[in-house]
């Protein structure tokens, strides 16, 4: 209460409201408008976040006008975490003091970013309390942005978020926060489930989000399928991504339903041509030839025709290591280095969860301070990580095989060797 | 809550379990969904192996959202949809009703609290944006001001489902580029090497780990009026601003120096091509809050030339690689130059090793 008294006194004499030109011309046309927003938080004169909204309008109107960023870091966290706070102070609080601490709680969402409006409604609250009534959903890290939060608010607002079951992302180089397609929950194309395979991988490695101390930043994403809805080829460190193993299924009918609703030459220009394997044949009756040995599982026929077209029976996920953004050897995409796991059974799920925290132990051990797993993968190359990780060898894995002859290769023949005996076991699991 | 004194430890609960808060239909057949199609704009339509249906709403956000407009989103869900939302990785809403009865109105609720309907199939949706001005340490720009500015002109291909693909666009406020690959993709680039406060780099920075960040090294270590400080080999530097997360006193950003490059054809889908990074269009636009219309002018300009030209299904980059690069700087009208030529590691590979040319 007594804070609330002080707050109420704060904004009695609080500052005159600043001018806010450049902003106000983001008030107009038909998109919804975050400047509308934010002066709704400031025009609520009797929250205590008024004051801070205020100042926070008048140095982003500062920033527009000086076309610069007014915030610097710092070390603001809570108690028994050493990452999920992203501390901000201004620059300039001396001309906008009410907003002179701005700091964002990232904060997990539930996997899929599925809520129900009560619970929604519930955070509303606790950040209209303790923070400045603007969320950011979601941030590009996967989280839920509670941004803008005094020092001292940072802890009251976490205690009452974490006692309504949400919990601090990840910030700083540890394990980061990760994101999961919609998935099983409502996608016919899904090949495995992603809130399992996204909650047992980052609830299995939370000490490493909570306490970072790995090289540099980790991030895991989970995407059901080929079309990768959560972009984890080129934004994770180890994307999970969904395929099948067995032939694709096809509904004849649907197929020839299709045929006869959009048309023999679109479906051929559309659908068959379009293959990048050359894998799909349209038959003379108006159904469907797949060569499933020449398909990619890539994802396109699916899209086209997902009436007709299903994945197959034998589903799992692909791993793909080492994608990440510009910083600093440029952007990188994942490349495969599993091209398929099963996840059916409860067997199969202990060992992606012990390649999960494989994955992190060896990322630990070998990276360099500030390096990224694609960074790594590319200094110790392909072979030393696969040896590492304990994994086969693969066509999968290349577009296509060396073409320097600048390669040491008197061991050939035992490495042959080794690979028709796990071809020969390989059979004889299959037969069994 | 604890009434002890000390402080409340955590409780490390992680992730939380999405089925407390899913739709009680998407929950009852997870992992049992059959096909799906789109009655119109801005609406899924799935069908469960059961013969369960669901018909899902989508309408944008604008991501930075005050807790009102949460609460009126929550109204709407309630009033008009069965109190269960999700959100897509393009900060869409998204809305699940049981009853195809419920779409019409619900939309109408949305359309009329000002949140357009729309972001599904081959569309324009949503961009995909940072913190910018209003939250970054490092920003060079806006970000949700960009978003703003690009959704009001890009708002009917949003609602309306006429484009060839779907077109995925992205900004980013720095050139670390945490917005990820875009169709489209519009991206501070810096163009001045940082300015050195020499007082404060020995006081603020941890000087070897800031040589060790440079890209291209050219950062060393100096002593600058009898001070230990950082020189920059300015004919090395490539004005990445790298240097300047570690060392405030590296500053990259500036009014004179923040410029704005749009690059095309990036991509994450497997579907038909593989995934796929962003390539430069034009470099040096004005970084000019608050409505960047220099930048919204070359965005209309490609999206109509794909719009008028690329093939159903095709994604921007694929639809350039057919008509190849001549065409696609033709048909824009955007000049090609000596800075398109790939210099980074693997430049070679981005060459053209072969006889073959458009003509």
């Amino acid at each position: 209460m007594a804070d609330e008294q002080e707050t109420t006194e704060k904004s009695t004499d609080a500052p005159a409201q600043h001018p806010t030109p450049l902003l106000d011309q983001l008030e107009t046309g038909p998109w919804p408008s975050y400047v509308t927003g934010l002066k709704r938080l400031r025009d609520s004169k009797d929250k205590q976040y008024a004051p801070m909204m205020n100042d926070l309008l008048g140095q982003l109107e500062h920033s527009f006008t000086e076309r610069l960023g007014f915030w610097k870091g710092g070390a603001v966290g809570v108690f028994g975490y050493g990452g999920g706070v992203i501390p901000r102070f201004s620059e300039v609080g001396d001309k906008f003091p009410a907003s002179k601490e701005f700091h964002t709680l990232r904060v997990m969402p539930p996997a899929g970013y599925h809520y129900s409006t009560e619970f929604l409604r519930k955070i509303c609250d606790i950040w209209e309390q303790h923070g400045s009534g603007l969320i950011a959903l979601h941030g590009q890290s996967g989280d839920i942005m509670f941004q803008g939060c005094s020092t001292e608010n940072v802890q009251k607002a976490f205690d009452a978020l974490n006692e309504i079951g949400l919990d601090l992302g990840g910030a700083g180089p540890g394990l980061r926060s990760s994101t999961s397609c919609v998935g099983h929950a409502r996608c016919e194309m899904s090949c495995y489930d992603e809130v399992r395979a996204h909650r047992t991988v980052i609830n299995r490695l939370l000490d490493e989000m909570h306490r970072p101390g790995l090289p540099y930043k980790f991030k895991f994403k989970f995407s059901g399928c080929g079309n990768d809805c959560t972009n984890s080829v080129a934004r994770s460190d180890c994307a999970v991504i969904g395929t099948w193993r067995d032939d694709m299924k096809v509904d004849q009918t649907e197929v020839k339903a299709y045929v006869a609703k959009a048309g023999r030459k679109y479906t051929i220009d559309h659908v068959i041509a379009m293959c990048p394997t050359r894998a799909l044949s349209l038959n003379d009756d108006d159904t469907l030839e797949v060569d499933n040995r020449a398909c990619v599982r890539c994802m396109h026929c699916l899209n086209v025709m997902p009436k007709a077209l299903s994945p197959g029976d034998e589903r799992g996920c692909s791993f793909l290591i080492g994608g990440k953004s510009a910083l600093k050897t440029g952007a990188m995409m994942g490349v495969m280095v599993v091209p398929f796991m099963r996840l059916e059974t409860d067997e199969d799920w202990a060992k992606f969860e012990a390649f999960a925290v494989k994955l992190i132990e060896c990322f630990a051990d070998n990276a360099l301070e500030h390096e990224r797993m694609g960074e790594m993968l590319d200094r110790i190359g392909l072979p030393a990580f696969l040896e590492m990780l304990g994994l086969d060898v693969d066509p999968n894995m290349v577009i296509h095989p060396r073409t320097s002859s600048y390669v040491r290769t008197d061991d050939f023949t035992d490495e042959a060797n080794k690979y028709f005996e796990r071809k020969k076991k390989a059979a004889v699991d299959a037969a069994e | 809550m604890t009434s002890t004194s000390g402080p409340r430890p955590p409780i490390e609960s992680g992730v939380p379990n999405s089925f407390l808060y899913m739709h009680p239909m998407l929950k009852k057949n997870y992992g049992q969904w059959d096909w799906h199609d789109h009655p119109r704009p801005g609406v899924l339509h799935h069908v469960a192996k059961n013969g369960d249906e669901v018909w899902t709403v989508r309408a944008g956000t604008p991501r930075q959202m005050d807790v009102y407009a949460i609460r009126k989103l929550c109204d709407i869900g309630d009033n008009y949809a069965e109190g269960h939302v999700r959100f897509t990785s393009r900060s869409n809403i998204e809305y699940m009703v049981s009853s195809a009865s419920k779409v019409e109105p619900l939309i109408k609720a949305l359309t009329d609290a000002g949140y357009p309907v729309g972001g599904t199939g081959h569309c324009v949706t949503m961009l995909a944006h940072t913190q910018g001005w209003l939250h970054c340490d490092i920003p060079g720009t806006d970000a949700s001001g960009v978003v703003k500015s690009m959704m009001d002109m890009l708002h009917d291909e949003f609602i309306r489902e006429e484009m060839p693909s779907r077109v995925h666009i992205t900004t980013s406020c720095c050139q670390i580029n945490c917005s990820g690959q875009g169709d489209i993709a519009i991206n501070v680039q810096y163009t001045k090497p940082p300015r050195i406060n020499h007082d404060l780099v020995s006081k603020i920075c941890e000087r070897p780990t800031v040589v060790a960040r440079c890209p291209v090294a050219a950062i060393r270590p100096a002593m600058v009026n009898g001070k230990p400080s950082l020189e920059v080999d300015e004919k090395k530097c490539m004005c990445c601003g790298a240097c300047y997360p570690p060392c405030p006193p590296m500053q990259i950003n500036g009014k004179d120096c923040t410029r704005i490059a749009v690059w095309v054809g990036g991509k994450n889908s497997n579907a038909r091509s593989r995934p796929a990074f962003h390539k430069l269009v034009v470099a040096n636009l004005p970084n000019n809050p608050p409505r960047w219309p220099e930048v919204a002018e070359v965005v209309r300009t490609i999206v109509n030339a794909y719009k008028a030209d690329a093939k159903d299904w095709e994604r921007m980059g694929e639809w350039i690689e057919r008509i190849g690069w001549p065409r696609f700087f033709e048909m824009t009208g955007f000049a090609f130059t000596k800075h398109h030529l790939e210099t980074w590691t693997g430049a070679r590979r981005t060459l053209n090793m072969s006889a073959r040319a458009h003509f």
